[in-house]
Parts: structure tokens; C-alpha cells; sequence
């Protein structure tokens, strides 16, 4: 055995680029499938993990995977937009914690994610520095966010446009950042947290701006009803909130009325969850609840479909590559014939030869095999990461 | 050492025939096969070590009926009392000088390879002048070289039948005879009985006898009506 794999091991070393094209070949056919299939089933366990962390998701009806989309990852375009009643609703009824959430501004390419205190608690987040955010204009920003923007605690980010022709758009509004969050590996690292209000106050629609009713802002008054100061053009509204405007930040008309993007709602028992999604049956309702397992599972479904034609279309990649494979072994016999008559005229025993070539073969694919099965062992050990760090991409 | 008697043989494919009606060489003997171009000298070789199989006629080769072993018998038989020196070296230009002259041992299990074996194998190559070479590829080597470093493979497993088949042909004359003097000086050491294939009529003094083929066409076609 011992010669029989020294012949076998000086051919392959000596055609070494032969034998690495053909190790390099078979290792491919042989990992790829496997690794995708890693890498999806990692992807659907962190897909599946944020949903299962979300018991429902209520918001105007439209899309549910926009929804879950917008609400969980924050990704896809803004969803239809609800109220922020609908918060007040859920609240109210007792039967669940309302969590809002209006996902639809960024700071350059970062989500703000506008909700109320309570997200970070409920998604488990840890601060790394500094705290949650108090009062309006301050922000907390997501590890991977705060590596992004290359800011920390005591620095400031600005909002970015919804669009670069929105002229008459709303000021960009400087934030404070007062803390930063520990790495969850979900998508809260990329996200800008900020209050409800603040996001309302990006949106124009909380304000601040000079004291209209001081004799200093006459310039700026347009007309005068009675209590009503009606503003011309010139007044100078605050794009950055500090101690000494925050009292000048109002709200127009009921918050009730404010848009939100989607509600979390946690239900105290799954009794309260069945009445909860119970009450949005109506088909008048504008509102919707769905569990979002529900949804990304139906996602999942169809990504599996997806990569069960991939593999299929692999495997067929592959056996075209294994019998190229095999096509080349057999001319790589045809060729060396010619040396294995002159084995077999010296006298060497065809076991032997035979072993010497079979040696060679079982070589190639056995260090294909390895290097595919160490591949797919580093692949299954840094899935995790790797997938939520291409989910954070 | 080799008794040849009705021999017949023909390709499965062409209308070469070969017939020898009888051809004895006996124990020692150093003998040179001549004869021209495409008459049978290789293929007499190869009967002889029982590559080929007659369709008629007997091989007596070192006492063993080499037409009555089966293929196995006939490796192990050519690999333990044979060796070939082909026309064409034949070298396994993926090995070192020293392996390829170590092939044999490597490629049958009845030989073994041993520490002595490896100072033989140093040995003949420094008879023949290749032993600063020993490490090196055969596609390195001139044609001279490749072909004493097919003789040197020859003799390594110490046969007692020396078949060569052209063994001086690449050869500039100083090599010539010194590749002969190797030959020669191992079958006078050893006691091993010679038969070279050449067209080279000047070494013809050298061997002990010559058989030319045009003998055996005439034989064949005085005994056809």
C-alpha cells in the first residue's frame, strides 16, 4: 500500500495544477449545495427569531409583509400609515402593551425608528453608553449604526431628507445622541432610535419656532385673528432642540391623529391575544393584526422554493461537473496508457496498477471531500454572524 | 535459457505474421537480434517475456513455459527473472531518476524494496554514470541519460534474462559502448543471459551470437510449398 501511494502521490504532485483544478472542482460540487443550505437555514432561524420575538403586528391595512417588513427589519418602503389612536386602542382595551413604531426617516442611510421607551426594554437591549432617550431631539443610536455614522454619547446626527427635490420639505433636525446600544445582531443595530414625538417633530408636524406673539417676531406676523397669529415666510423655526427652545415645540391638533407606522402589541396571555385579533375581524376596520410568524413563514416558504430550485439547478451544475470530471480521469487513462503497458511489460502486477490510478482518484476526491466538509464546518460555525451580518447589510 | 520451437504469431489486426521454427539460446549467451525495419525483432522480445502470447508454437523462458502461465503468473515471472530495456525508454516522467530505476519494486508485491535495494540502484547508476542524477526528473534528462537510466531499471531487480530492445540507439558511440560495456558486464557478473535487439552491425563482435530474422523468413519460406 505503502508504494502504491507513493506512485499515486508523485503523480498528483507533479500534475499539481491538474489536481488542484480537478480538488478545486469536486470541493465545489460538493459544497456549495451544502452551504446554501446552511447559510438559508441559518437565515430563516434569524428571520424567524425576530418574528417569533413579536407576538402581533397591528397597522393600516395594505401589505402584511411590508408591514412585518418595515416593523421588524426596517426594511421595504414605508407601509400604509396608521394613527397613532390605534396605539391608544390597544392600550386601552387592556389586553395587550402597545408599542408604536413610525419607521420612515434616516439619518443618511440608517432607519429612525420613532417609538416609545418601552421597544428597548422589549426587545432586550443593552446600553453599551450613555442612556435612553429623555426628552425630544435626543436620540440612541444601534451599535452598527453608531460604527456607520462614526458617532458616540455626546454627539450629534442629522436627519436626512426623504428626497433630495423635497425643497419645501421639512428641515433637517440635529439629534443629540445620548447612548449608545450593546451589538443584539438584529436589525435594531442599525437603527436611530428616537422618541414618538421627535419623529413626529422630523416630520414637521411638532414644531418649534420663534415666539410669534414677542414684538421682536413682528416682521414675521402675516396677520393677526384675535388669539390667532398667522406667520409669513420669515419665521425661523428650530432645527435643533435645545434647553432654551424646547418649551417653543408644540403639537397641532390630537396626537390621536398622528401617523405611525405600526404598533407592537404584546398581549399580557394568549387569551387576551385571541380577543385582541378578534377585534380587528371587521372588515370595516382600516387596521390590521396578523401574527408575523404567520407571514415570514410564508416568506421562508417561498425563499425555500426558491433555493430548492437553486439546488436543484447545483446538483445539475454538478453532475455535469462530475461527469467533466470523470471525462477528464478517463482521458487522463487514455493518455497514460502508454505508461501503464509499460507497468504492465516490466511485470507489475495489475492489482497494483490498477491501485496506483484508483489511489489517485479516491486522493483527489478524498481532499475535495475534506476541504468541502472543513468548509461547510467553518460555514455552519460562522453562519450565524455571517447571515446577520448580511442581514444588516 | 530460452527455447523457441513452431512459433507462429500474428496481430489481431494487419497481415504481419512471424514464424520461427525454432531458436535456442542458451544459459550466459549474449545474443544480438538483427533484421530490418517492421521483421519482428520487438515482438520476438516480447514473446519471449511473455508480453505476447503465441497463437502456435512454444516459449521455454528460464526453464517456465511462459505460454502456459496465466497473466498474473507471466507479471510476476517477467518482474522476478526479466529485464526490458525498450526502445523507447519508457520512463515515468513524473518520478526521479532513482525511482524510476526503483519502478519494478514499486509496482509488484514480490519484489521488496529494502535499504539494499537503494544501494544497489545508487550503485549501477554510478556504473553508468548517472549517480549525480539521481534526484532528477527524467524530462530533464538527455537521451543518453533516459536511456541508461532505462538500463540501470533493467538490472536493478538482478534478472537472469537481459532483453533489449535497442538499448544503444540514442546513443552517441561513447555512450554506445560504454551502455554496452553496463550490459554486457552485468550478464558476464551475474550470470544472466543477454539478447539485444540492434541495427547497429558494428556491435555485432561483441555478443557471443547473432540471430538475424532474415533467417527465419527463409526458413518459413522454404517449408512453404
Amino acid at each position: 500500500m505503502r508504494e502504491i501511494l507513493f506512485l499515486a502521490w508523485r503523480y498528483l504532485a507533479h500534475n499539481r495544477v491538474k489536481t488542484g483544478v480537478l480538488v478545486g472542482s469536486i470541493m465545489l460540487i460538493v459544497y456549495l449545495p451544502v452551504a446554501l443550505r446552511v447559510l438559508v437555514s441559518q437565515s430563516a432561524t434569524e428571520l424567524t427569531s425576530r418574528a417569533e420575538a413579536t407576538p402581533l403586528l397591528v397597522g393600516a391595512k395594505g401589505s402584511p409583509l411590508e408591514l412585518a417588513l418595515n416593523s421588524l427589519y426596517f426594511e421595504s418602503d414605508t407601509p400604509e400609515l396608521t394613527t397613532y389612536a390605534e396605539a391608544e386602542r390597544i392600550a386601552d382595551s387592556g389586553l395587550a402593551q402597545a408599542i408604536p413604531l413610525y419607521v420612515r426617516f434616516k439619518v443618511r442611510a440608517q432607519p429612525i425608528v420613532g417609538t416609545s421607551i418601552e421597544y428597548l426594554d422589549f426587545r432586550g437591549l443593552r446600553f453599551a453608553d450613555g442612556r435612553a432617550m429623555a426628552i425630544l431631539g435626543e436620540c440612541v443610536l444601534g451599535s452598527r449604526a453608531a460604527d456607520i455614522l462614526d458617532v458616540g454619547v455626546g454627539g450629534t446626527v442629522i436627519t436626512s431628507p426623504e428626497s433630495v427635490f423635497d425643497i419645501a420639505g421639512v428641515y433637517p433636525l440635529k439629534m443629540q445622541v445620548v447612548g449608545v446600544l450593546e451589538p443584539s445582531y438584529t436589525a435594531d443595530d442599525i437603527a436611530v432610535f428616537v422618541d414618538l414625538k421627535t419623529a413626529w417633530i422630523i416630520q414637521g408636524l411638532v414644531h418649534g419656532h420663534q415666539d410669534m406673539a414677542a414684538p421682536e417676531s413682528a416682521t414675521g406676523v402675516l396677520s393677526r385673528e384675535g388669539d390667532n397669529i398667522v406667520a409669513n415666510a420669515s419665521v425661523i423655526q428650530y432645527t435643533e432642540i435645545t434647553a432654551d427652545n424646547i418649551d417653543s415645540f408644540h403639537f397641532h391638533g390630537s396626537t390621536g391623529d398622528y401617523p405611525i407606522s405600526a404598533v407592537i402589541a404584546a398581549p399580557h396571555d394568549q387569551k387576551s391575544g385571541t380577543i385582541l385579533m378578534g377585534r380587528y375581524e371587521s372588515p370595516d376596520d382600516p387596521a390590521q393584526i396578523f401574527q408575523p410568524t404567520t407571514v415570514i413563514d410564508e416568506l421562508l416558504g417561498t425563499i425555500f422554493t426558491v433555493q430548492n430550485f437553486v439546488v436543484a439547478g447545483m446538483i445539475l451544475v454538478g453532475l455535469a461537473a462530475l461527469a467533466t470530471a470523470v471525462l477528464v480521469f478517463a482521458l487522463s487513462l487514455r493518455l497514460r496508457k502508454r505508461e501503464i503497458e509499460t507497468m504492465a511489460k516490466i511485470g507489475g502486477s495489475r492489482v497494483r496498477v490498477a491501485g496506483v490510478l484508483i489511489t489517485e482518484i479516491a486522493v483527489v476526491v478524498l481532499a475535495s471531500v475534506v476541504l468541502a466538509g472543513v468548509l461547510t464546518a467553518l460555514t455552519a460555525r460562522f453562519a450565524s454572524t455571517a447571515v446577520r451580518l448580511l442581514l444588516l447589510q | 535459457m530460452i527455447s523457441i520451437s513452431d512459433l507462429r504469431f500474428r496481430y489481431p489486426e494487419g497481415e504481419f505474421e512471424l514464424n520461427v521454427p525454432a531458436l535456442s539460446v542458451a544459459n550466459g549467451e549474449t545474443v544480438a537480434v538483427i533484421g530490418p525495419s517492421g521483421s519482428g525483432k520487438t515482438t520476438l522480445l516480447h514473446l519471449m517475456a511473455g508480453i505476447r502470447l503465441p497463437q502456435e508454437g512454444k516459449v521455454l523462458t528460464d526453464d517456465t513455459e511462459v505460454t502456459d502461465l496465466d497473466d498474473g503468473a507471466r507479471r510476476d515471472f517477467r518482474i522476478r527473472r526479466i529485464g526490458m530495456v525498450f526502445q523507447e525508454f519508457e520512463l515515468l516522467e513524473y518520478l526521479t531518476v532513482l525511482d524510476n530505476i526503483l519502478l519494478p519494486f514499486r509496482i509488484n508485491g514480490s519484489l521488496r524494496l529494502d535499504r539494499s535495494v537503494r544501494d544497489r540502484a545508487a550503485s549501477i547508476a554510478e556504473q553508468v554514470g548517472i549517480a549525480d542524477k539521481l534526484n532528477r526528473l527524467s524530462t530533464r534528462l538527455s537521451h543518453g541519460e533516459k536511456q541508461r537510466v532505462a538500463v540501470c531499471r533493467a538490472l536493478i531487480a538482478e534478472p537472469v534474462l537481459l532483453l533489449a530492445d535497442e538499448p544503444t540507439g540514442n546513443l552517441d558511440p561513447t555512450n554506445t559502448q560504454k551502455v554496452l560495456d553496463i550490459l554486457l558486464d552485468a550478464a558476464d557478473a551475474s550470470g544472466a543471459t543477454l539478447v539485444t535487439v540492434t541495427h547497429d552491425h558494428d556491435l555485432l563482435s561483441r555478443f557471443g551470437r547473432t540471430v538475424d530474422f532474415r533467417d527465419f523468413h527463409r526458413a518459413t519460406e522454404e517449408v512453404e510449398p
